[in-house]
């Protein structure tokens, strides 16, 4: 079994820590796993994106050209990398970001208003936990359980306000995930 | 037998190479009696440049590197920075120093690197057979200026003392000569105060010494001492540029 | 070895370093290799060690040259145009018999390229970027594991030969996080040991007359008698390391393999899932992966061209430059197929896959 995912966005929207907690989580649940960024002048403003791939077997290609899974924090990122995802895969878009649908009939598509969401929650900058929630509600690929010790290892000295927010936002991804 | 005068122990016991004539072989014994005087030979070690002192690593009688044109400073920084517990120095030419090796010194310089370097400036490419140095005489003659170092064209010499003292770290910057016996014992004190700076950990230290080269000055050797005084003196001003010991502070 | 942990490539292999009993390191900073500098600027001073950033790539490994001599774990890094200034370096350490570690996270090129990832500099790794006779021992790891688990690997090698080792990434591997187990922290004492053995030639182990004086690092031998003896004695020593040193990996490689790939670091794991792929569509192909490049499996290669293997394919981010050692192993016996590709862009094990069955339908 073997999960290729693309996480993307304009940089500093945390397309990149999407991937991260996703690597890093499936890893310490046993999996072998890659994590591969675009680098270079895309750093800043541009639109930077992961190739994440989370696999029962030894990871050979860390290079993800079809993805199963989309992970598109803005328009751009949908428009390139929308129409490569593998038939029966999941893109999930933040629609205050991305005015135009993917609309493709063999992709599960989920839409949700990760601005408005995150604000909601007190804070823009777990805009990238609600898409981690949402790949969890919805594929199960990791477990909730191993996120919440990582971030909590992280964040609970240093910042508990925020380790807070994110657990919410991750749990509130969740729901959206299985609904 | 009363031994009147005999080689420093921190030579070895190899006959020079150098032309009849040519400082060096001053320069090279004034470091090795410091050495001797302030007990440090065991705890010293040397590098050697590209130049007509490229056989220098076979002359000082302590542990000695051979580095790459120019690089001495470098790799006296690799051996400092392994080895803080020994005295490091180097000894280099116009030509290693101030033209190849420029940003190597200015840096280990501008990095305060606990080593002495001893700059040897004869205004010539001695090894390579008298071509043009950064250090060459506005209007010299040499084989790469044949018709005189045209400043508008190539620039003034380079005055590495002057420079090398624009920058803060540097602890002791002093310029010398070896053009007369009082000029020798002059700079024999600057030697002795550079290596014991050095011993101390105090910082960076550099003694230049304005040396001739009579094979490639086409001079007998006396004539080249009295060349080198009428004609880079005026360039190159004898004096200490910087003595961190005897200001307060830093 | 201890817990896994997820980590860059750049930054494993600083650590696995550090681990290694590297306490100085210099360098300069560049793209795709920076985090490597950075990590080393971060944890040297909390292992005790010297960092320094140099104001050129060629202070860097001169100041390497410098602590080498001294007789210890000393290491450099940079990216394509900066190895190309440490070539000087590179070969005085060789000519000087100085053990040393230089870390390439190659990128595209020439001249200023880009700063994607690339094997361009394989011809400067394995025949020798700088001047004079010398070879170096060039590891090609491919993964972020293989790239830490060769920093101790190529210490130990260059303690053992006196010689200079270079680990031939890219800025893939420098950039891309993976799981990693890291070796022990080698103790103070361990350091003191490795570095005993270094005694009888290093500069100034701080031993009583008459051992240490006057001990010389140095490459030039003015003499020609002398200098062909040194030469001859290196050359002793590549001979060695050809016999001894040769590493590489076979994957699905048996008797009866049609097309036999070769591939090196980053490129051969966009080879590895292609293979995998048609091999489940019911072909046989298999792969041979140099571990090193230098000293270079020719043998492998050759006993892996079965009767049943009608060609072999080269795969390299670049114009062609290992296809040369293959097509030495080969030697004829099949024709040898290549794709490359510049600019910093990586093939796809798509375009691999598509490719190697154009290669195989040319069979039916």
């Amino acid at each position: 079994m073997k999960t290729e995912i693309i996480c993307s966005g304009f940089g500093g929207q945390g397309a990149l820590t999407v991937g991260k907690f996703i690597t890093k989580a499936a890893m310490r649940e046993g999996k072998n796993v890659s994590w591969l960024p675009s680098y270079g002048p895309e750093m800043r403003g541009g639109t930077a994106n992961v190739s994440v791939v989370v696999s029962e077997k030894p990871v050979a290609s860390p290079l993800v050209s079809f993805p199963n899974i989309l992970v598109a924090l803005n328009q751009p990122s949908i428009d390139k990398f929308g129409p490569l995802i593998t038939e029966g895969g999941l893109m999930i878009a933040n629609t205050d970001l991305c005015p135009n649908k993917l609309n493709r009939d063999n992709v599960d598509e989920i839409y949700a208003p990760m601005n408005q969401i995150a604000n909601e929650i007190g804070s823009d900058r777990v805009l990238n936990m609600i898409a981690i929630g949402i790949v969890i509600g919805k594929t199960g690929l990791i477990k909730y359980e191993t996120i919440e010790k990582d971030l909590t290892a992280f964040l609970e000295k240093k910042n508990p306000k925020l380790l807070e927010l994110n657990l919410l936002a991750i749990k509130r991804g969740i729901e959206i995930g299985k609904e | 037998m009363k031994v009147i005068a005999q080689r420093p122990k921190s030579l070895t016991d190899l006959a020079f190479t150098y032309c009849p004539g040519c400082t060096h072989g001053i320069s090279h014994r004034l470091i090795a009696e410091a050495m001797d005087e302030l007990d440090m030979r065991d705890q010293t070690m040397g590098v050697a440049p590209v130049g007509c002192s490229v056989f220098a690593y076979k002359f000082f009688n302590c542990d000695m590197a051979e580095a790459a044109h120019g690089r001495a400073p470098a790799v006296a920084t690799g051996m400092k920075r392994a080895r803080p517990d020994m005295h490091v120095f180097t000894y280099q030419g116009d030509g290693d120093l101030a033209a190849i090796g420029t940003s190597e010194i200015i840096h280990a310089a501008n990095r305060g690197e606990n080593i002495s370097v001893f700059f040897i400036n004869n205004a010539i490419y001695g090894m390579t057979g008298g071509q043009m140095a950064p250090t060459t005489l506005p209007n010299m003659k040499t084989s790469t200026s044949p018709y005189g170092r045209d400043v508008a064209d190539i620039g003034y010499p380079i005055q590495v003392c002057e420079l090398i003292s624009s920058l803060r770290a540097p602890y002791y910057v002093e310029r010398v000569s070896l053009l007369s016996p009082q000029d020798i014992i002059k700079a024999k004190k600057a030697v002795l105060k550079a290596m014991k700076f050095n011993k101390e950990g105090r910082g960076f230290t550099l003694v230049e010494f304005v040396s001739t080269c009579p094979t490639n000055w086409g001079m007998t050797p006396l004539d080249a001492m009295k060349w080198a005084k009428e004609n880079m003196y005026p360039f190159f001003k004898l004096g200490n540029f910087r003595d961190k010991s005897l200001e307060g502070g830093e | 070895m201890g817990e896994k942990v997820l980590m860059k490539g750049n930054e494993a292999v600083a650590e696995a370093a550090i681990r290694a009993g590297c306490r100085l390191y210099f360098a300069y900073p560049i793209t795709p290799q920076s985090e490597l500098i950075e990590y080393m600027s971060r944890m040297m001073p909390k292992a005790k060690g010297t960092f320094i950033q140099a104001e050129s790539e060629i202070a860097a490994i001169n100041m390497v040259y410098g602590a080498a001599g001294c007789g210890k774990r000393a290491m450099t890094s940079s990216s394509s145009p900066g190895i190309s200034l440490k070539q000087e370096g590179i070969s005085y350490l060789a000519g000087a018999n100085l053990p040393a570690v230089i870390v390439n996270v190659q990128r595209g090129g020439p001249g200023l390229g880009d700063i994607q990832p690339a094997q361009g500099d394989y011809f400067q790794a394995v025949k020798g970027g700088g001047h004079g006779d010398y070879k170096m021992i060039v590891i090609a790891p491919s993964t972020v594991q293989e790239f830490a688990d060769s920093a101790s690997d190529a210490f130990d090698l260059a303690d053992k030969y006196r010689h200079p080792i270079m680990i031939l990434s890219d800025g893939l591997l420098g950039q891309m996080m993976e799981p990693v187990e890291f070796q022990p922290m080698k103790t103070t004492e361990e350091i003191e040991e490795l570095n005993k053995q270094h005694f009888d030639w290093c500069i100034h182990p701080n031993q009583p007359e008459p051992n240490h004086h006057h001990h010389e690092i140095n490459s030039l031998e003015i003499d020609p008698i002398i200098l062909e003896q040194h030469v001859i004695k290196l050359g002793q020593k590549y001979d060695v390391i050809t016999e001894k040193e040769q590493k590489w990996e076979e994957y699905s490689l048996n008797n009866d393999n049609e097309i036999l790939c070769v591939a090196f670091g980053t490129a051969s794991r966009l080879v590895k899932s292609a293979v995998d792929q048609l091999n489940t569509e019911g072909f046989n192909i298999g792969l041979i992966r140099p571990i090193r490049v230098w000293p270079y499996p020719y043998d492998a290669i050759k006993k892996a061209i079965t009767d049943n293997v009608k060609k072999v394919a080269v795969f390299e981010l670049n114009l062609g430059q290992m296809i040369e050692d293959v097509r030495l192993a080969v030697n004829g016996k099949v024709p040898v197929k290549f794709m490359g590709k510049v600019g910093g862009i990586l093939f796809t094990p798509e375009e691999i896959k598509a490719q190697l069955e154009e290669w195989l339908q040319e069979e039916k």
